[in-house]
This record gives structure tokens, C-alpha cells and sequence, in this order.
């Protein structure tokens, strides 16, 4: 194989919620390849299984069918621990709702993914006084989230998704609940981080956010209509529109 | 790393919620209060009884005329025929008897020259001291020249030598006894009440004089029996089977008083050591029955506990599923809640510990009994309630490590 190996790769990945006697088909059939360094926007209407994807990405939930390697490891072969050191090692995680704890102040929100870490992560304060430095909070380390602002939050969150140093940040509509401004300085923040080498993968249904990331995917009832990074994927989507599409 | 950041955790949920922590501790801390007064009282029991037996002496066989039931009755023991001196002398001859002595005993009016008493005067041979470990802490105890002779001297009891002597000195004084003048020798070291629960009679009220003084002069000799005595004493080899001692005393007794074999004793050997252990083993079964209510105690409290440990973990799912989101795996999560359940548990066991506390120094007070609080008292309570913890803070702490990530996550 001359190809470099995607760090995030998923083959004909499907994920079908039961709700009574209807299926849901969330993911129907993906293959998708995301490489090491690459900053991905996934974009689509709700319901699309964009959320679906991100979830199995995150080693969060399990597919129904299908498969997925991170860093090379098939997800299906692990273990619940195995999984669990796979989220606190290699993966950082951005909510909507930041989803801090809110009787710890942001020193020791950032410290958590480091306490949970089963290998050797050195200095624990000064890893997280060094990463909330990174996100501009140096000074608020003591501040409970309820102290903070909406972007100031989110930046205490960025900050823990990156205490553990992990190769892919994946964020769920990270500034689905911030104003534009904040939502630049967050965005521009990801794009840094990015250049850094970090595997970005956001989830957004703006388009502006989609503009910070190099590559976009769009997700339609379950499948990629449309990926940036392969122009002529979209009529493998939609069969029907391929013969009359191709020029 | 992982037990830090468990115990951090349930510290911060114990006290972000106190009065409900305190509401749910409320039966830890009852069952923990009565596990402790329930030990002390039970230990306290103990050691009175333990002194009993050693005040009596363990290894010490009693022999009364009359009937007396093994089971302690007495059926107007000292009624019958009583003993000679001579079945002393034969009971001093078994192997196994380190001393043996007659008793004869009278309520008798002792005048001195402060007081006039009426005391409990006990006829002995020069080894009732040693039977009975009842030695003298001034003066001396009679010779057995003097039982022999028949020697006008006694020894007191430190209530009746307070009663007589007032003043203090006592030996070297006479008193008069039904007019005969007893010259005082010793006085005996103090044994404190016979039986317990301050009910019993003043050992201390007596005066031990020798066998033969007090047959001839005081109570008189004995129609049927010349030479009697009304109880013999004997002490048994130290490693001695006492029971043996006592199968083998009884048949000497029934051959000398020519008993014919399918007849029933006209005598009793007891063992009084044997009686109090039996009361010692009521003691136990009321001591059980508490033990019974403070684990029922401990039991609702810890259903408690695990009632607001599911309910804690319903109202943090979401907390629970961003925990596991950032590598928390499932065992730290089930150490997080076992380690609040346990520390909900262990602070309601301090709590009760210093409640118990105040029960056990209140029911020393009344009971006027010893109080005993001892390390192990204290290790038993908090242990029940820590396992308390463990064991109703396990399904709980289970459920929330079993929790799916994304579930948990979503969760509102």
C-alpha cells in the first residue's frame, strides 16, 4: 500500500435506531477516510446521521453494521475499557453544551480527562494551566463555569478535549450556542490547533463555520451527498441524477 | 490515580447536598449508635461477670446438704443431713484437691467496745482462705494449730471491721461475739457485692473465725452428726477437669453417706462458677437480640443509602456519560459512587459513634455499670457501617458503571 493509512476510516457503516416497529436508518452504508492533519467540516440537515457518525467516530456508541479503524484499530475488536483509554488518549471531545462540570472551577475540569489517564501524562497541573493558557484562560483557572462566558466555557472545554494531547478533536456543533464573534475566535482557535497537526473533525450546519475547515462533507438521509474531497461522489448518492450529471 | 479522582469526586457530591446526605445517613446513624451501646453494654456484662467468676473461683466445688438442683434451685438447701469433718478430711484426701475447708456459718451479734453489729461469723478451716482466694490485706489468717485448738480469734471483713472498729484499729482488739470474747487477727481484702447489678449482699459484711471456736462456743454442735459442718469448700488442681472433679467428689460423698445406687443425692456439688456462666449465656442471648435490632437498623439505613445512591445517579447520567466521554472507564465510575456510598455510610457511622457514645456513658450512669468502650467497639461500628456502604452502595455504583456513553450523554 502506497496510500498513507487514514486515521479515521469507516466502511460501509450503518447505524439503525429501533423506535417501536420503525427503523431508523441514521447511517446507511458510509465509507468515508479521514487522513492525519485534515480539519473536516460534516454538514447536513438534522436527522441527516451526521450526529450518528460523530458518535461512532467518538467511540461513544457502536455501529449495526459495518466497521471503523482508528489510528489502524478496529473499534469492534475493543473492549468497553479499551474504548474508554481510547476516548481519554487519542480523542477530544467539544459538546454543544460544553458539558462542564459545574460545581469544579475550569482548573479542574481540564484536569479530569488527565486523572482519568491510564499512562503517564507527567505534571497534571501544569498540563492543564498550559492548555488553558493555550485557549486564553490562564486567568480565570479558578472561575466556575457559571462564572464564565458562553465562549469562555467553551474554551475551558477545548482546553480539557486537549489536556491529554489527542490526535483528533471532534466537535458536535461547538458554537451552536455562541454569537458570531465567539464564534470566530472559537473557529479560528480550531484552525489553529489544526495547524498544529491535530485531526479536526466538526460537526455544523453553518455554513461560515464549514468555510475554517479544508475539506466538506455533506450528509443526507443517512449517506454523504456530497465530500469536497471527491467531486465525482455525488452520483454514487444519487444514482437517479449520475447519467444525466456526468459531463 | 484513578481512586483519587473517585474519592474527590463522592467527597464534593457528600457536600454539595448536606441535608440530604444528613437525611439519608439518619438510619446508618441510629444502626451504628445501637451497634455501639449494644457492645459496650453486652462487653460491660462481660467483665462483670469474668470478675464474678474470679472472685469465686473458677475451679471451686460447693457441697450443701439437702437437695440443691444442678440447675441452681435451692430446694431448702442446708435442711439435711449436714457433713462431719471427717468427710472433709476425706475430700482433703482426693488427688486432685488442693484444699478443702468446712464452713459453718451463723448471723450473730459482735459487740467491741465503739460498736454492737450484727454481722454474718463463718466457722473455717486454715483453708478457706485459700479456697476461696480471699486473703488478708492487714494482720494474719489463722493457723490450723488453732482450729485445732479451738483458738478465740478471727478475722474480719473490711464492712464489718468498719462497722465495729470506727475508729479504725482493729488488730489486736477483742470483741465479744454471744459473750465470747474473740480477739481480731486480720482483716480480709475486700470482694466487693456477690451477684450483680448492685443486688447482691456485701461479701465484705463477715467474720471468718476458726471451725471448731465457732461450733463449740457459738452455734452449738448438731444432734445427729457430731463434729458437722453445714458446707465444704474445695479448691481443684489448676488443669483439673472440674466436672470430673465433681463426678468423683459426688461418689465419695454418696459412699459415705451410704446412698445405695438408684437413690438420689441428699447433697449438692456446685459449681458456682458454672451458674454464673449460665447467666452469662442469658446475658449473650439478650446481647444477640440487640446485635438483631442494630442490624435491622443497619439494614433500613443502607436500603436508604442505596435509594438516594440510584437516585444520585439518575440526576448525574449526564455527568456519568461526559466522564465516560473523556476515558473514564466503567470501573472508575463504579468506584466514584461506591466511595460516596461508602463515605455517605462512614460519616453516618462517626456521627452515630459519638451518639452512641453519649448512650453508653448515660446507661453507665443509670445502670451505675462500668462503660466500656473499647477499640474494638469502635473498629465494629464503623466497620458495619462501612460495609454498609460497600454492600448498599455495589447495585447502585454498578448501574451507573454499566451506563451507556452516548445514553448517558443524551440523557436530560
Amino acid at each position: 500500500m502506497t496510500e498513507v493509512r487514514p486515521i479515521i476510516s469507516c466502511r460501509n457503516l450503518s447505524k439503525i435506531y429501533r423506535m417501536g416497529d420503525q427503523e431508523v436508518r441514521a447511517l446507511d452504508g458510509v465509507d468515508l477516510d479521514i487522513h492525519a492533519g485534515e480539519f473536516v467540516a460534516i454538514m447536513g440537515p438534522s436527522g441527516s446521521g451526521k450526529s450518528s457518525l460523530m458518535n461512532l467516530i467518538g467511540a461513544l456508541d457502536r455501529p449495526t453494521s459495518g466497521e471503523m479503524w482508528i489510528n489502524g484499530r478496529a473499534l469492534s475488536e475493543m473492549s468497553r475499557d479499551e474504548l474508554a483509554d481510547l476516548r481519554n488518549e487519542t480523542l477530544g471531545f467539544v459538546f454543544q453544551q460544553f458539558n462542564l462540570l459545574a460545581r469544579q472551577d475550569a482548573f479542574q475540569n481540564v484536569r479530569l480527562p488527565l486523572r482519568y489517564a491510564r499512562k503517564d501524562v507527567g505534571d497534571i497541573d501544569a498540563r492543564a494551566k498550559e492548555c488553558l493558557e493555550l485557549v486564553g484562560l490562564g486567568t480565570r483557572m479558578d472561575h466556575r463555569p457559571m462564572q464564565l462566558s458562553g465562549g469562555q466555557q467553551q474554551r475551558v472545554a477545548i482546553a480539557r478535549a486537549l489536556s491529554n494531547r489527542p490526535s483528533i478533536l471532534l466537535a458536535d456543533e461547538p458554537t451552536g450556542a455562541l454569537d458570531t464573534r465567539t464564534t470566530d475566535e472559537i473557529m479560528h482557535l480550531m484552525q489553529d490547533l489544526n495547524r498544529q497537526g491535530i485531526t479536526v473533525v466538526v460537526i455544523t450546519h453553518e455554513n461560515e463555520v464549514a468555510g475554517y475547515a479544508s475539506r466538506q462533507i455533506h450528509f443526507r438521509d443517512g449517506r454523504i451527498e456530497s465530500d469536497s474531497a471527491q467531486p465525482d461522489l455525488k452520483r454514487a448518492a444519487e444514482p437517479g441524477q449520475a447519467a444525466g450529471g456526468r459531463t | 490515580m484513578k481512586v483519587g479522582v473517585a474519592t474527590s469526586s463522592a467527597t464534593e457530591a457528600l457536600f454539595s447536598n448536606p441535608m440530604r446526605s444528613l437525611l439519608t445517613m439518619l438510619g446508618i446513624i441510629i444502626g451504628v449508635a445501637s451497634v455501639m451501646v449494644m457492645m459496650s453494654i453486652g462487653e460491660g456484662a462481660k467483665a462483670q461477670i469474668e470478675a464474678q467468676i474470679s472472685s469465686v473461683g473458677a475451679n471451686v466445688l460447693n457441697l450443701q446438704p439437702g437437695n440443691m438442683n444442678r440447675g441452681g434451685r435451692n430446694q431448702g438447701g442446708g435442711s439435711g443431713r449436714p457433713f462431719a469433718e471427717s468427710d472433709v478430711a476425706a475430700i482433703g484426701e482426693l488427688p486432685f484437691v488442693v484444699a478443702a475447708t468446712g464452713v459453718l456459718s451463723q448471723q450473730a451479734n459482735a459487740v467491741s467496745e465503739e460498736a454492737n453489729w450484727v454481722t454474718n461469723i463463718q466457722g473455717g478451716d486454715a483453708g478457706f482462705f485459700e479456697v476461696n482466694n480471699w486473703r488478708v490485706s492487714e494482720g494474719r489468717e489463722f493457723t490450723a494449730q488453732e482450729v485445732q485448738g479451738g483458738a478465740a480469734v478471727a478475722v474480719l471483713g473490711k464492712t464489718a471491721a468498719a462497722n465495729l472498729f470506727p475508729g479504725g484499729r482493729a488488730i489486736g482488739e477483742r470483741i465479744r461475739v454471744n459473750s465470747v470474747p474473740i480477739e481480731i487477727i486480720g482483716i480480709l481484702e475486700p470482694k466487693g457485692q456477690s451477684g450483680g447489678g448492685g443486688m447482691g449482699m456485701d461479701r465484705d459484711d463477715t467474720m471468718i473465725a476458726p471451725l471448731s471456736m465457732v461450733r463449740n462456743r457459738i452455734t452449738g454442735g448438731n444432734r445427729w452428726v457430731s463434729r458437722h459442718v453445714s458446707r465444704i469448700q474445695l479448691l481443684v488442681q489448676d488443669g483439673y477437669d472440674v466436672m470430673q472433679a465433681q463426678e468423683e467428689v459426688t461418689a465419695l460423698m454418696r459412699e459415705r453417706r451410704k446412698i445405695s445406687p438408684g437413690d438420689s443425692d441428699n447433697f449438692a456439688v456446685v459449681n458456682f462458677a458454672d451458674m454464673i456462666k449460665q447467666r452469662a449465656a442469658a446475658a449473650e442471648t439478650m446481647s444477640m437480640l440487640l446485635a438483631f435490632t442494630a442490624a435491622v437498623s443497619l439494614i433500613v439505613g443502607g436500603v436508604g443509602v442505596m435509594n438516594i445512591m440510584l437516585v444520585s445517579v439518575t440526576e448525574r447520567t449526564r455527568e456519568i456519560g461526559l466522564r465516560m466521554a473523556i476515558g473514564a472507564r466503567g470501573g472508575d465510575i463504579l468506584l466514584q459512587f461506591l466511595f460516596e456510598a461508602i463515605a455517605l455510610c462512614t460519616l453516618g457511622g462517626l456521627i452515630g459513634m459519638a451518639l452512641g457514645w453519649g448512650g453508653v456513658f448515660a446507661y453507665a450512669q443509670i445502670a451505675n455499670a462500668p462503660m466500656m468502650v473499647s477499640p474494638v467497639i469502635i473498629a465494629t461500628a464503623l466497620g458495619a457501617a462501612a460495609s454498609v456502604g460497600v454492600i448498599f452502595g455495589f447495585f447502585p455504583a454498578r448501574r451507573a458503571a454499566q451506563l451507556d456513553p452516548i445514553q448517558a450523554l443524551r440523557h436530560d
